[in-house]
Order: C-alpha cells, then structure tokens, then sequence
C-alpha cells in the first residue's frame, strides 16, 4: 500500500499509456475494410469529434472567405482586361492543337475498342469547399463542406483542374475527410507518362509524394510527367497527379529508388476541390460535341494541307470558325478547282478529247469533236490557279491493240 | 520554543482554474491549430496543443493533472487527424506528467526558463512522437529531421512565451 502512495503518480502515468498502447495495438490490427479505415469505434469517436468541430471551422471559413474574396475580387478586376486578351490568346492556340489531337483521340478510341478497353470517364462531380484541416504536418487531412447527403461516399477520388488531390476518408452526414496524397496511409496507382512504366504513389511522414517501389532505370528522368494509372480504382485513368522531381536510392529499401513527385495541385494552398462521384464508360454530351467540332476542324485542315492551291483561300474559313468559341463548326465547303481557259485550244486541251461512246475501235480519231470553252465555269474566279498535270511535249506510244 | 509546518514549494505555489478555463482554452487551441494551417500553410509547424498541455502542467504542478491534461489534449489532436488514436496521446501524457514534476522543482514563472522548458519539451515531443512511430507503430519511413524539429521548437518557444503571459492572468492562487 505504501508502494502505491509513494508512487502513485508514475504508476497512474503508467497506466494511461498502457491504456492507450493497448488502444493504438487495437486499432493496428483491426483489420481494415477498403471503406471503412477505422474500426466502428474509433470511426464513432472521429465522427463526434469532427461533429463538434466542424460548424466552429464552417463559420470560420465563411468569415475567413468572405474577408479574403473580398480583397481579392477587387484586386482581380484591375488585372482582368490582360487576363481577358491572355485567355483569348490561348483559346486559340488550343482550339489549333485540339484538331491534332482529336485525330490521336480517334485513333486511341479505335485501338481500345479493339483491345476491348473500356475507359472509364468522369461522368458526374460535386464540387466542395474547404473548411478545415488536420492541424498537424505529420497528417495530411482536409475537411470538406459536403457529405453523404450530397452522394458522398468513402474512397471517392477528389480532384481540381489540376491534378488528384486526395480521396475521401470518413464521410459524415454534411462533412467529409479527404486523405491526401501526401498524408502517409495515402496511396494510388500511376504511371509515367513517357516511359508507360507504372507505380505505386505513396505520400510520406514530412508530407513528399513519392514512388518507392521501382528499381533504376536509366530511363526515368527529373521532369517525367506522372498521370493515374486507373488500377486502384478510385482514380480515374489520366489525371495529373505532378512531375518527378528527384530521384535517388532508397536507403531503407534497397535496391529499390526513392522518387519523390512535385504535385500538380498546390496541396497547401487548395480552396475548392470536384469529387468525382460517377464514371461512365461514354464521354458526356458535351464531350462528345466538343470532339466532334475538333474533328470536323482537322478534317479542315488535313484537306488544307492535302490541296496546297486552295490552303490560302481556306485560312479565313477557318478562322473564322475557330473565332466562335463554343459553337460547332459549320461544315467547310471545299471548292473543286477547273483549268483556266485556253486562248489556242489543240487536241491535249482538257475537253477535246470526244467521248468513248462515239469513238470506234480501230478508226484514228483526225480532228477534235468540239473545241473547249472560252469562258470560265460560272462562279468560279479567274483567279484560281490550275492543278493540271502540263501536257507532254510528244505523243506517248500507242498501244497495242489486243488480239 | 516555536512550532514550524513545513509546506513543500508545490504546496505553497499549486494554482487551479476556473472549469471553464480548463475546458475552452484547450479546446480553442486545438481548434486554431486545425484552423491557421488553413489560412496559412507554414503554421503548420506550431504545436498550440503543446504549449496549452505544457502550461496547464507547469502551473497546476501535479503529475496526475498533468498527465490527464496531456493525455486528453493529445487524444483530441488525434481525433482530428488520419493517425491511430493514441499516438499524440502518449507523447502529451509524458509530457505532461514530466513538466508537472518539473515544475514543482523550479521557478517556472522566470521567462527564460519557461522558454528553455518549452524548447526542450518541443524536442523530446518529436523523440517521443519518432518512438512511437517508428517503433511502436513499425512505420519504416518515419525519419526524425533534426534541422525541422529545431525549428518547430524555436517557432513553439517563440509563440508560448507571450501565450504563458496572457494564460496567467486566468489563474486562481490558492
């Protein structure tokens, strides 16, 4: 008894850990379900936690938001015009790159069909605002205004037009947590744009997005640009998820190498974020009609390039199309170029030839049927230059008639 | 001839706070340590939880107190985040009971030392918190970057020294 009174307050600290030990031991080896990371209790007690959190973090955000948008949006305006003429510029530039890529898109379409791919598409998204996050560097954790009343659900892929930004952890009723990929428990699958290689991203203790599990390989560079492999099914195929920005061995895992990912997204500074809650096998309506104006335009173009007399004439046509963002394209009325008229008109001019049907075999044909025209074929101009092979300068040899 | 009681220093210097003190200053830590992240990113690198869990210790100077105060506080921290509940839990409830054994041992209201205690006790946090990890949970990647942990203490001793200040005037001498 006097054992315990003397030290009573070491062996009370004592306990208390070895309560919380047991509970981390218990919480280690439950085994985890892909939706549910925690056990039922402990999701029970993050649940309540974040219930008493969240509407003082909403309210904070809201005035934190109106605060910061307010400043912002006046200062935006006075760059706008600039924005404006950047922007138009570089709608334009894409809306010439679009046509070249509409072709690749038309061809990978055909290669996946013969492969019997199915590619999965973003199909539906919830956009949702930040309001709160973990409050620790060594967990990578946001909170969201939006939960399962929305059609949240765990494991949903969180994205912004940059790249991934996480995947959603516990989804409360008007809350959710997202994991983001730099948060260590974090995972997906990738692959390296140039080199087809793929991976296993993992985010780290001093949140660095990384790839631990490839050997060396001389092929992999500084500056490879890294998209979602789709085989974790959460992520959809493609996405950006950032660039490789070092590569170095992993002293804790030999011979594997430590790449460690520069993000595509700003993972400290993201506002608003899409969840995407819906994939289809099709490209939405609105793709679809976006793909088929690019490639009512390449074919545009191919035709440009294919007939280099008419390539000037076309530009404005183009041009103009390209002008009217949004709209689809009208079809382009290419013109079939005619031969200029011919002040002394001989037996190679084009028309002087007298139709097969009134010609008979064996009879050699002395003098042309009818002259050709004078005049140009009405609506076409003067102007255009003709495509015609030039005669040759001798008759070519007859043939022999068959026997 | 005269009589003379003996008090121990802890007995004549313990101070207590109000309920609500106790409750709402925790809390409101936690709450602007998940909070200023957001607003800004480098603030990450406080720990108000700490501070918090460390004056509470040094003032009550009661290793029980201090180590259910550091075990609460660090639960709560844990909650919020995508760690195993327990693992900021541990590292506050030896905090806690060390700072309270330490505090009824010295002048803790000297400035200097309580922003010698506050560095130091950042320090052993990241130790302990590398333990527990590293150790404890069997997460390989986990590596103590001793340049950061400098850092993070400075920046903590830093804000805990004004925040200690404000945090007296709720005291209550008994």
């Amino acid at each position: 008894m006097d054992f315990v009174t003397r030290f009573k307050n070491a062996l009370f600290l004592i306990l208390v850990l070895l309560a919380q030990a047991i509970a981390l031991a218990m919480q280690v080896r439950t085994p985890a379900d892909s939706n549910q990371p925690d056990g039922r209790s402990v999701r029970l007690i993050r649940m309540w936690a974040t219930a008493t959190v969240a509407p003082f973090e909403r309210a904070a955000h809201a005035v934190g938001y109106g605060m910061h948008h307010g400043w912002s949006d006046y200062a935006d305006l006075r760059h706008v015009r600039q924005q404006n003429k950047d922007l138009q510029q570089q709608i334009t530039h894409m809306r010439i790159q679009e046509a070249a890529i509409a072709e690749d898109a038309l061809e990978g379409r055909r290669l996946q069909a013969m492969l019997h791919f199915r590619e999965n598409y973003v199909g539906s998204t919830v956009v949702a605002q930040i309001i709160g996050a973990s409050g620790s560097d060594q967990s990578h954790v946001l909170l969201i205004d939006k939960g399962s009343r929305d059609g949240l659900k765990a494991d949903m892929a969180v994205i912004t037009q940059d790249g991934i930004v996480g995947k959603l952890r516990d989804v409360e009723a008007t809350t959710a947590h997202v994991l983001e990929i730099n948060d260590q428990t974090s995972g997906a699958g990738v692959l390296l744009a140039s080199t087809r290689i793929r991976a296993i991203l993992r985010g780290s203790i001093v949140g660095r997005v990384q790839i631990g599990n490839l050997t060396s390989d001389s092929r992999i560079k500084p500056g490879e640009q890294i998209l979602t492999s789709g085989g974790d099914q959460v992520y959809p195929r493609g996405l950006p998820v950032g660039t490789i920005e070092s590569i170095s061995v992993d002293p804790d895992h030999q011979p594997y190498t430590a790449i460690v990912v520069r993000p595509a997204v700003n993972l400290d500074r993201v506002e608003e974020v899409l969840i995407i809650t819906g994939t289809q096998s099709d490209l939405t309506p609105a793709a679809l009609q976006d793909l088929t104006t690019a490639e009512a335009q390449h074919s545009a173009d191919v035709s440009a390039e294919r007939l280099p007399g008419i390539h000037d004439d076309q530009i404005p046509a183009i041009g103009a199309n390209a002008a009217a963002p949004g709209t689809p394209s009208a079809p382009v009325q290419l013109t079939i170029p005619h031969p200029l008229p011919t002040f002394h008109a001989d037996r190679y001019t084009s028309g002087s030839t007298p139709p097969a049907s009134g010609m008979t075999p064996g009879v050699q044909n002395a003098a042309p049927v009818s002259t050709p025209q004078s005049s140009p074929p009405q609506g076409q101009p003067h102007s255009q230059p003709s495509t015609q092979r030039p005669a040759p300068s001798h008759p070519s040899p007859k043939p022999e008639s068959p026997k | 001839m005269v009589t003379r009681s003996y008090m121990s220093r802890r007995e004549v210097e313990q101070q207590s706070f109000s309920l609500s003190v106790a409750i709402f200053v925790p809390v409101g830590a936690i709450l602007l340590q998940v909070l200023l992240p957001r607003l800004i990113p480098a603030l990450s690198i406080l720990d108000l939880p700490l501070i918090v869990t460390l004056f509470f210790a040094i003032s009550r100077r009661s290793p029980i107190a201090g180590t259910t105060t550091g075990a609460t506080i660090g639960l709560l921290q844990d909650v919020l985040t995508s760690q195993p509940i327990g693992v900021n839990g541990m590292a506050k409830s030896v905090i806690g009971y060390t700072a309270a054994s330490l505090g009824s041992r010295i002048d803790v209201d000297n400035t200097s030392t309580r922003a010698l205690l506050t560095f130091g006790f950042s320090l052993l946090q990241s130790v302990l918190l590398y333990l527990i990890e590293r150790r404890l949970l069997g997460i390989r990647g986990f590596h103590l970057l001793w340049l950061h942990e400098l850092l993070r203490a400075a920046v903590n001793t830093a804000v805990a020294v004004p925040v200690f200040f404000l945090l007296d005037r709720t005291k209550h001498q008994e």
